[in-house]
């Protein structure tokens, strides 16, 4: 099991820690809902619980619950840019469709 | 596929569901988008990578152009090219004879009002051109931001006018952009500090940009920023160091005859100098003069000197900003730096040494409005924990609710900070009432009919009672935005009834200050008519009781001379009661409470004996 990062994505996950100016690291995880059926999540963490996994990629933490990995197993999180637009993207070989923005997804 | 950003921990938007805010500084010179993405708020470049976009509009045949491609023009075609529209904006063509340098634009002949000025598109408001930058700015955070705006937080300076405000509102609103919210510029760049975490203080804001100079002298308490006074001066800016460099230029060339386009060629050639001199001691420039290329030597000493008696002018300004607002310098806790020319060093030298402390220069100072902006557009699209949400606006005028007699009973007084909630009890007025009419008000007059009209109405399913038993609680919720929600529910029951309005939007700002001031002008009158409404109520309530008794047991418990004489006293307070002295109305009610004394002291032993009848003593005492 695990999450990986590319170098981008790293870089902006701390720069925008060190913006923050407090925080663990940041949490992926996935819920049910949106037009396909699941979406991702993606915050900054405060507090880690107990059943959290933790992930030390690129000098960050990624932090993610037991539930969330069966979904998110394998998947590298980027960071691009797409004409003005710049964000965070998953990478997720367990994905089967997704609707059309990509906000949520099937397995 | 949609690209994510990081959200606050339990903050993750729905798909589709994400709230887009941006801050926008809607600038004299320049203007800025900014937004707040993964925690962080920072200025939208457009796509090459440009973050300021000059506040300029260019009419032409082929349509409109804006920014940078429109400012390179504006020498060449001056009366289509609008510049520091800004200045315009609100203003009655009365008020432009004021301002210097709009004798440039050709204004349209219209009865007054508005100006408008002729370009080839035909005649533009003021609030329209500014439309065009809040159109480009509001393509630009589209095109980065894939997803619709929630809205936007756009700043204006401190001390505009309720109708400057009003125009900067109507301009977004023609944009399409919806307003969260205008705040001041001063607080915006405050709050990009984070000053507003702080508990209390007072801040200074100096800003300095490229023709105009603030000082803002603001009071920060309990989370609300105070304008305490603003100062400073509409046509001094970086523009003027350019100026005062190119012309020692001049004298260093010994030219006194300026060639035409030499000048601007000299000030460009300034500008650059000033800019190099912030990072260095020391900067050679060339200048191509009378076919001649002669090269200069500026040290920051000498500008320093050029520039000196125009440094010394805003520091007068602060001192006078720091009076007019009752404080000392000493009480100055932060000292904020916005403009772009608090870059050079000598001005923010001379800031320190006045308010003997280390300003704040850590954003860029072109783009701290725009980012405080955007954190608070951030707050009030709901994507903070409610924790973090910031208190920064206050009600201008009170709300409250119409009891008996037209009058006003505030319940959320003027300047209370919003988001607030407050609730009170009302009652019921006659016996077996089982509906209560609800109208929300908003003013500051004592009589409903002075008041702003909001909403009305009607709580229905009250249980029949006695007067005076019934317990309705009325609640009045405001939101960030000035939604203002107002519920009555009536306690013993649980029956309930609400109703949403919009109080804020209802008004115009200068309707609101309006009705201000007739609250301070009519205060007397207001305490006067309050207090003869009062009086009528009472009154009322009196001769009602009195009648409804009469009708009942009048016959029974009283003589024909008795009720002839009470309906005699009933009908000289009747007629007091439809006359204008409240004194004479309390009177009379004293009179004729006094007079019905014995008919109320008959009715309770006969109702004592009702009660009685047919009851042992043991069998009361029992209960009792």
């Amino acid at each position: 099991m695990a999450i990986t990062m590319t170098p981008a994505a790293s870089q902006h996950v701390t720069k925008y820690l060190e913006s923050r100016g407090h925080g663990y690291g940041i949490r992926l995880g996935v819920r049910t809902s949106g037009c396909s059926g699941m979406a991702y999540v993606l915050e900054f963490v405060d507090d880690v619980a107990d059943e959290d996994e933790v992930f030390d990629t690129e000098g960050v933490r990624i932090v993610i619950d037991p539930k969330s990995l069966l979904y998110l197993d394998g998947t590298e999180l980027d960071f691009v840019k797409e004409g003005l637009n710049e964000g965070f993207k998953f990478n997720n070989p367990n994905v089967k469709n997704e609707c059309g923005c990509g906000e949520s997804f099937n397995i | 596929m949609a690209l994510l950003q990081i959200a606050e921990p339990g903050q993750s938007p729905e798909p589709h569901q994400r709230k887009l805010a941006v801050g926008i500084d809607l600038g004299t010179t320049n203007s800025l988008v900014a937004t707040v993405r993964s925690g962080e708020a920072a200025t939208l470049p457009d796509e090459c990578g440009s973050h300021l976009l000059p506040s300029v509009v260019r009419y032409t045949d082929a349509g409109v152009i804006v920014g940078q491609a429109a400012l390179a023009q504006a020498a060449v075609d001056p009366f289509n090219t609008i510049v520091s529209v800004k200045r315009l904006m609100g203003r009655g063509i009365s008020d432009l004879k004021g301002l210097q340098g709009e004798a440039v634009y050709r204004f349209a002949d219209t009865d007054g009002g508005m100006p408008y000025l002729q370009t080839v598109a035909g005649d533009k408001s003021p609030v329209e051109i500014s439309a065009e930058i809040l159109k480009t700015l509001r393509a630009r955070a589209l095109a980065t931001l894939d997803g619709e705006l929630e809205g936007a937080v756009i700043t204006v300076p401190a001390y505009f006018d309720d109708a400057q405000r009003q125009a900067t509102k109507d301009a977004a609103q023609l944009a399409g952009i919806k307003v969260l919210r205008l705040l001041n510029e001063p607080t915006a760049a405050a709050v990009a500090y984070g000053l507003d975490e702080g508990a209390e203080g007072v801040i200074a804001v100096y800003d300095l940009g490229g023709g105009t100079f603030d000082i803002s002298i603001l009071r920060l308490n309990k989370g609300v920023f105070e304008v305490l006074s603003t100062g400073g001066d509409s046509a001094l800016g970086g523009d003027d160091f350019d100026l005062a460099l190119a012309q020692w230029f001049l004298e260093q060339l010994g030219g006194t005859e300026v060639v035409a386009g030499e000048s601007r060629y000299l000030t460009e050639k300034a500008r650059w100098v000033k800019e190099q001199l912030t990072s260095h001691e020391q900067v050679e420039v060339e200048l191509v003069h009378g076919g001649n290329a002669i090269t200069l030597e500026v040290g920051r000493e000498q500008f320093d000197q050029l520039v000196d008696s125009l440094v010394s002018k805003t520091i007068r300004a602060c001192r006078r900003a720091l009076k007019d607002a009752g404080v000392s310098a000493e009480d100055v806790q932060d000292v904020v730096m916005v403009g772009g020319s608090t870059r050079v060093p000598v001005v923010r030298q001379r800031v320190e040494g006045f308010f003997a402390r280390q300003p704040h220069i850590d954003i860029d100072p072109d783009r701290v409005v725009a980012v405080g902006a955007a954190i608070q557009a951030d707050v009030l699209a709901g994507n903070k924990p409610d924790s973090e949400m910031l208190l920064l606006d206050v009600l201008p005028l009170s709300l409250g609710l119409e009891t008996m007699g037209g009058l006003a009973e505030k319940v959320i007084h003027r300047n209370t900070s919003i988001p607030v909630a407050r609730a009170q009890e009302f009652t019921t007025y006659q016996d077996g009432q089982t509906a209560m009419m609800i109208h929300v008000v908003q003013g500051e007059r004592e009589l409903v009919d002075d008041c702003r009209s909001l909403a009305q109405f009607v709580l229905r399913g009250i249980p029949p009672m006695a007067a005076g038993a019934a317990k309705i609680r009325v609640s009045f919720q405001v939101d960030a935005d000035g939604l203002l929600s107002v519920s009555a529910k009536e306690l013993s029951t649980g029956v309930e009834s609400e109703i949403q309005v919009k109080p804020s939007y209802g008004l115009a700002d200068d309707e609101i200050a309006e009705m201000l001031k007739a609250s301070y002008s009519y205060a007397e009158d207001d305490m006067q008519a309050r207090n003869l409404r009062e009086q009528q109520v009472e009154a009322d309530r009196l001769l009602h009781s009195l009648d409804q008794a009469l009708d009942n047991d009048g016959e029974q418990l009283l003589t024909a001379e008795e009720i002839k004489h009470l309906r005699e006293q009933m009908a000289i307070l009747l007629a007091l009661r439809n006359g204008e002295n409240a004194g004479a109305i309390e009177q009379g009610v004293q009179v004729l409470a006094q007079a019905s004394d014995f008919f109320a002291a008959r009715r309770m032993d006969q109702s004592i004996k009702s009660a009685l009848k047919g009851h042992s003593i043991d069998e009361i005492e029992g209960d009792a």
